[in-house]
């Protein structure tokens, strides 16, 4: 067990991804299926994640479910006025999740999960035009919740759990729009923070009125990781007192904000499942990215990002067509978080659509294989950053944006 | 079966990694941009080291890479022009050139910070690697030549490595196809399709830039026997103008011609201020009264016999005052009165009458250029503390431009620009009036989304360390204004670069 879940943390290292703001939705290949609903919805140990009440509700001793998703991002960007354009080169990211659910009494169940809900991995070529905002970054964040769920009543439950999150960061951008050494190679510096680790929680609750319809919430609590101590790297800096950017630490911090879930599952003609799970992200939190230089002679670097609060409306359907296969769909709605005027190339998120695809074939009583597809579509948008600012005026920088998103998932699920 | 599944899969990779969004109109499509009625696929440009992308004193690869034709280049290639554009570049970025392993020209100027924090121009240093004897024949794409001036685009032998020092080009003697090879006939050798030719500056700026220490040849038709500081007469310049523009439009569709700016917007001439003698009411009596004699009895004899006019003998007058002064300069423009001091009824010592030779105080119309800024209010002569440069020993003939001076210089440049703007709509080529662009530079700026691109030395953004030449965001500005005339002579939609994106001087500590 122990092992296992070594096995799967060293794998989330190389987690990445996509949503509103650096939020990754993506913590169970059947609860993505339909939408990536699940706060209402007792099908499996992913319940650790969406709603830690559901978990007393599993009908088997051991519940396990795995899973990994890869995910194909895209973001192209392109100024009119002076022909700029870009695309990132961002690798394939393999998002894993891990949970494990025990039954301990009919009125108490205990659990572990591994997930990482958020991250972001984009990789723009060096010195594009928005070069001074960012060249790259590769922000991961894993989370691991010991969980227990107890059954209050036959129709209530509570479940919930401490949080340990451990991340890192590593960042890369060029200093300004201009400043370059003497071969003209461009002043940038890579901020890099790794091991910064933090406590948070979550806890939810299940209300089951009739045997059909499940209501429940869910709400994870916000986690500022306090990155001190974090490696800055200059590199091709001009030997001058002009530009005093030495190799030195950095101290910044990076929120992880709390999210509110609320939602519905509903059983009808025996074999359909309809869920709609609605998610307030308490994005606000995120106000400026701040990263305070020791070395003095270094200025420190305020980056506003001005977040507002963010839903998501989420709906899913699942359909038991037949013992082998369980056939899923769903649809949702990403509001961004991104005000007008922030909307910073680090994280190119315009309010988005989701269509998600999935079934479960059942291998055996026991054994479970899951698997999901998500597309998310970006409508092409007119956007700006007016957060950077060169002798105190803001620079703006503007353009088109396009993305999308291709994220095929496979997972196994285990009982017994 | 399972290798089925494997292929499938590696498969479905693929095309998932191949869905990259795309834009309803992608500014990478064809048709985006249009070159209008312009034909950009062979981009010529000529000229001199303005085309070059000569800066800070030198020519070196950055700044090459910013010279305003490639950066037309780049932008032309967004709207179907090449995808090439070839460049002289130089060895380094050091930017010094040697021949025969002996440098002969300096390298590029850096802004350096000393000990007490005073940022200044210092020439950076190292051992540069650009040999003009390493050929690297032509033709190319950028056929800028530093120092050229428009009657040597013509001028067989300019690129010929034997006539160095002083009959040849040592920048085109690299590049030169051929000893006997013209900058004109190799570039239209490229059979260009397109063009710019931006000639003419150097003209006048060698005259301007010595304080008018050559000679305005105007009425010389002979540029074989012009000095390197003399003033090309209108009439060889409209000739051999008018015989480049022909050589290059012959199969071209279409071409850009950019005039002269004045040499007033540049800040090799606005920067030491002309007023820049400050002095105590007690040093300017004691300095008074040691041009006593010259101003109530020298000046009003040598206008009684005839030797000067009234109006000479008052701008001659000598006066300082408590504050700041205006230095005493020589006046190779005044009558030369150094001989007539030295006989009756003067009979005034020899130096002291060479130094009254052509002598007068400076005035507001005054030019003082840039490196009077190391030689003013100094002391020469360290064991006399009363030799001042200004006060009491003029300001060399060479460190000023006068206004007679600034006359002939603006004369010249004004019969020049209306050959080239004559020659334009003659041909139905674009006119680009950097004249005019680069006097709103000087008087208040221009606008960017960074800031104000100004003349201002050092901060102003626009000019590089020498004074003299742009920096990249000098030569982007300069890019956007002729691409602004061929969008408007050939109904072209050519995009244009956002100049806050190009950096302006080096900042560098030997």
């Amino acid at each position: 067990m122990k092992k296992v879940l070594l096995v799967a943390a060293f794998f989330l290292t190389a987690a990445v991804t996509y949503a509103g703001g650096y939020r990754v939705s993506l913590q169970g290949q059947k609860a993505l299926a339909m939408g990536h609903t699940g706060v209402a919805v007792v099908n499996s140990s992913e319940s650790l994640f969406f709603n830690p009440a559901g978990l007393v509700y599993l009908e088997n001793k051991l519940s396990i479910s795995a899973g990994v998703s890869g995910v194909f991002s895209n973001v192209a960007y392109q100024n009119e006025e002076t022909g700029a354009f870009a695309r990132t080169d961002s690798p394939v990211g393999t998002p894993l999740y891990f949970y494990a659910s025990y039954q301990a009494t009919d009125w108490m169940a205990f659990g572990i999960g591994v997930y990482t809900p958020y991250g972001s991995t984009v990789e723009y070529e060096d010195d594009w035009a928005g070069s001074h905002l960012v060249n790259n970054i590769d922000l991961q964040a894993i989370y691991i919740q010991p969980t227990v769920s107890f059954k209050l009543s036959e129709y209530f439950s509570v479940g919930g759990g401490p949080i340990y999150v451990t991340g890192s960061v590593n960042f890369n951008r060029n200093l300004n729009r201009t400043l370059t050494d003497l071969d003209g190679n461009r002043s940038e510096v890579t901020i890099d923070a790794s091991g910064v680790s933090n406590w948070g929680w979550s806890v939810g609750a299940m209300f089951s009125p009739t045997d059909r319809l499940r209501i429940g919430a869910n709400y994870r609590s916000e986690i500022i990781l306090e990155a001190e101590g974090g490696d800055a790297d200059f590199e091709n800096i001009p030997n001058s007192p002009l530009t005093p950017f030495a190799d030195t630490q950095i101290d910044a911090s990076l929120p992880l904000p709390a999210e509110l879930s609320v939602g519905l599952s509903y059983e009808f003609c025996d074999k359909w499942l309809f869920a709609f799970d609605y998610n307030r992200a308490f994005w606000d939190v995120y106000d400026s990215l701040d990263i305070d230089f020791a070395d003095p002679n270094i200025p420190d670097s305020f980056n506003p990002r001005n977040y507002k609060n963010a839903s998501t409306y989420r709906f899913g359907l699942q359909y038991e067509a037949t013992k082998m296969f369980t056939l899923r769909a769903g649809y949702y709605f990403d509001e961004s978080p991104v005000q007008e005027g922030f909307f910073a190339p680090e994280t190119p998120r315009n309010d988005s659509n989701g269509y998600t695809a999935g079934l479960t074939f059942n291998v055996g009583e026991r054994f479970q294989i899951d698997a999901s597809f998500l597309y998310l579509h970006f409508k092409e948008v007119d956007a700006s950053y007016e957060g950077y600012t060169e002798n105190g005026e803001v620079v703006p920088f503007e353009g088109k944006y396009k993305s999308n998103a291709f994220i095929p998932g496979l997972g196994v699920t285990y009982r017994m | 079966m399972k290798h089925t599944v494997k292929y499938i899969a590696l498969a479905a990779i693929a095309v998932l990694a191949s869905c990259e969004p795309e834009f309803e109109d992608s500014v990478e499509d064809a048709g985006f941009y249009s070159s209008g009625d312009a034909n950009l696929s062979t981009f010529v440009a000529v000229g001199n080291s303005l085309t070059a992308g000569y800066a800070d004193g030198a020519l070196y690869i950055t700044g090459q890479e910013n010279s305003f034709p490639n950066i037309m280049a780049q932008q032309f290639a967004k709207a179907g022009g090449s995808e090439t554009f070839t460049q002289p570049l130089m060895a380094d970025n050091l930017g010094g050139l040697l021949l025969g392993g002996v440098q002969i020209q300096p390298n590029r100027l850096v802004l350096s910070v000393d000990a007490s924090g005073n940022p200044s121009p210092t020439l950076l240093e190292g051992n540069p690697t650009t040999d003009v004897g390493n050929s690297i024949p032509g033709p190319y794409n950028n056929m800028g030549v530093p120092g050229a001036k428009s009657f040597h685009l013509v001028a067989p032998g300019y690129g010929n490595v034997g006539g160095l020092p002083d009959a040849a080009n040592p920048y085109y003697a690299r590049f030169a196809t051929s000893a006997s090879s013209t900058i004109i006939g190799d570039a239209a050798s490229l059979s260009p399709s397109f063009f710019t030719l931006w000639i003419g500056n150097n003209d006048i700026l060698g005259y301007a830039t010595s304080g008018g220490s050559g000679v305005d040849q105007t009425g010389n038709f002979d540029p074989s026997t012009y000095g390197s500081n003399d003033i090309t007469d209108p009439n060889v310049f409209a000739s051999v103008y008018s015989e480049q523009v022909a050589a290059l439009s012959a199969g071209a569709s279409g071409g850009a011609l950019v005039n002269i700016p004045d040499v007033t917007s540049i800040p090799y001439f606005t920067t030491v201020p002309v007023q820049s003698i400050p002095l105590d009411a007690t040093t300017a009596a004691t300095v008074n009264a040691q041009f006593a004699l010259y101003n109530s009895q020298v000046l009003p004899g040598l206008v009684g016999v005839g030797v000067i006019s009234a109006e000479e003998a008052a701008a001659r007058m000598v006066s300082f005052s408590e504050g700041v002064n205006f230095p005493i300069i020589a006046d190779d423009d005044l009558t030369d009165i150094s001989l007539i001091l030295q006989g009756p009824p003067f009979n005034l010592p020899a130096p002291t009458a060479n130094l009254l030779g052509q002598l007068r105080q400076a005035n507001a119309d005054d030019l003082v250029v840039l490196p009077a800024s190391s030689v003013l209010g100094t002391t020469p002569d360290p064991s006399n503390p009363l030799g001042v440069v200004g006060v009491s020993i003029p300001l060399e003939d060479s460190l000023v431009l006068t206004a007679t001076e600034q006359g002939r210089v603006a004369t010249a440049a004004a019969a020049y620009n209306a050959t080239i703007q004559g020659l334009a709509s003659a041909n139905g080529l674009a006119f680009v009036d950097a004249r005019s662009a680069l006097a709103q530079v000087a008087q208040g700026g221009v606008a960017f989304d960074g800031g104000v691109l100004s003349s201002q030395y050092v901060t102003g953004g626009a000019f590089s360390l020498d004074g003299v030449h742009p920096t990249p965001r000098g030569y982007a500005y300069t890019a956007n204004l002729i691409i602004d005339a061929i969008n408007n002579t050939y109904n072209a939609t050519i995009p244009k670069v956002n100049i806050g994106n190009y950096g302006t001087v080096t900042a560098a500590n030997n």
